[in-house]
């Protein structure tokens, strides 16, 4: 009788471990079980700076995907990224806009995709032409400098 | 005083040596006739499962209750440096990565070490000390199989469970303070965790960790246990030996792992 409760805790010991790592897989990482219904969509930027392959894709700042690979373009020397939207919102026109978005000041970047106006949609493997890189805070401090020397010149 | 001559150094130091890799030596074989020598009479696994019992279940509590508090402090403290930030809502995702990539195998193996480590190598030593182990030989039962294959074994399977059980429970009252006390937005806090935590790279390599780890620390207990001079006064040195060698052994693995997993060169 004592061996019997013994084994029982053993048991349930075991299965608080399997179901632990059961959340932690589900739960905690997200992991999807199963084929994924996604579809591919790629588009290049002039600099991606800061995004990072699982970044979000949002429309109206709902997620639709994320981000699965970036890589150089070596013809055109632009950052190309590859995109897993979602299956759900297959009726993107083919001339949206893909932009480099930052959430709040400091926080990571993601990309904002807007709508256009064509009939025709995106489908799986298609290229978002219209795009808009990243917010490089460099460049923009050293265009400001640039224009307030010009400024000082030209008085 | 006696003056001890350079030579009498050297020798001292040489036998020091000789000393460390006859002990290298012998846990090793220890191991290897554990694991893999041919089985002995008895049931493998009843004994499996008492052991279990004693080093995994007994466990429970004090790998709870610590990953409960763990989990709540990183939150508070996570809480008020990324509030200066005003990126709160990453809370999550910092609890979550902090807990399954250190503190969840780390903390579980040194808790461990002190709780079912020591009781390991009391138990074998005291044995070892009263002659049961070498009565069992004499009865033509392997103690290395009867006695200490089963703790390895419970050892090696529990912990990577304890260490699991620890990150969740840790994430649990992780999430309780930042989102019933701090008032973080839930849906954030739970989205921002999933898109950061990846489950290959986070979650299974702090598995891989936790495994590692456990097999250091079971194979330093029993075998301290199994060398110990038998006496009381060995048994109560090979006991803080347990502790102090599987702290140390944890911590500096910890460093190269993590250099592994993590370091990106």
């Amino acid at each position: 009788m004592q061996n019997r409760t013994l084994e029982v805790g053993v048991g349930l010991f075991l299965l608080a471990g399997l179901l632990a790592f059961l959340l932690l897989a589900l739960r905690v990482s997200g992991l999807t079980v199963g084929a994924d219904n996604t579809y591919k969509v790629y588009a290049s930027f002039d600099n991606i700076a800061g995004l990072t392959v699982r970044s979000k894709v949002t429309m109206a700042g709902v997620t639709i995907g994320k981000v699965s690979a970036i890589d150089l373009d070596r013809d055109s020397y632009m950052g190309r990224v590859t995109m897993q939207l979602d299956e759900a919102v297959n009726n993107l026109p083919a001339d949206s806009t893909a932009s480099i978005l930052t959430a709040g000041l400091l926080g990571e970047k993601y990309i904002g995709i807007s709508v256009g106006g064509e009939e025709e949609v995106l489908g799986e493997g298609g290229t978002i032409h219209d795009t808009q890189s990243s917010l490089v805070l460099e460049d923009l401090i050293g265009k400001f400098l640039l224009n307030s020397v010009n400024k000082d010149q030209a008085n | 005083m006696r003056k001890t001559s350079v030579l009498e150094r050297v020798r001292l130091f040489g036998r020091a040596g000789i000393d460390l890799l006859g002990t290298l030596g012998r846990s090793v074989i220890f191991l290897l006739r554990a694991l893999f020598g041919r089985s002995s009479t008895g049931n493998g696994f009843q004994l499996l499962v008492k052991q279990l019992y004693s080093v995994g279940v007994m466990s429970l509590a004090i790998i709870v209750v610590s990953g409960v508090f763990i989990g709540m402090v990183l939150s508070l403290q996570g809480f008020s440096i990324l509030a200066q930030y005003g990126s709160e809502q990453a809370v999550g995702q910092m609890v979550a990565l902090t807990l399954l990539r250190e503190l969840g195998p780390v903390v579980t193996a040194l808790l461990f070490a002190g709780r079912a480590g020591s009781a390991l190598t009391a138990e074998i030593g005291n044995m070892k000390s009263t002659e049961q182990l070498s009565s069992l030989a004499m009865i033509g039962v392997d103690p290395l199989k009867y006695i200490v294959a089963p703790r390895l074994w419970a050892g090696f399977i529990s912990m990577p469970l304890l260490a699991m059980i620890f990150s969740v429970v840790g994430i649990w009252g992780g999430s309780m303070v930042a989102i019933d006390w701090l008032g973080v937005y839930e849906g954030s806090f739970w989205a921002n965790m999933q898109n950061s935590v990846s489950f290959r790279e986070d979650v299974l390599n702090g598995v891989i960790k936790s495994i590692v780890f456990a097999f250091v620390v079971t194979w330093i207990a029993v075998f301290q246990g199994y060398d110990c001079e038998p006496t009381s006064e060995g048994i109560s040195r090979a006991t803080t030996k347990t502790v102090v060698y599987a702290s140390l052994a944890v911590l500096g693995l910890d460093f190269i792992l993590t250099a592994l997993m993590f370091g990106d060169f």
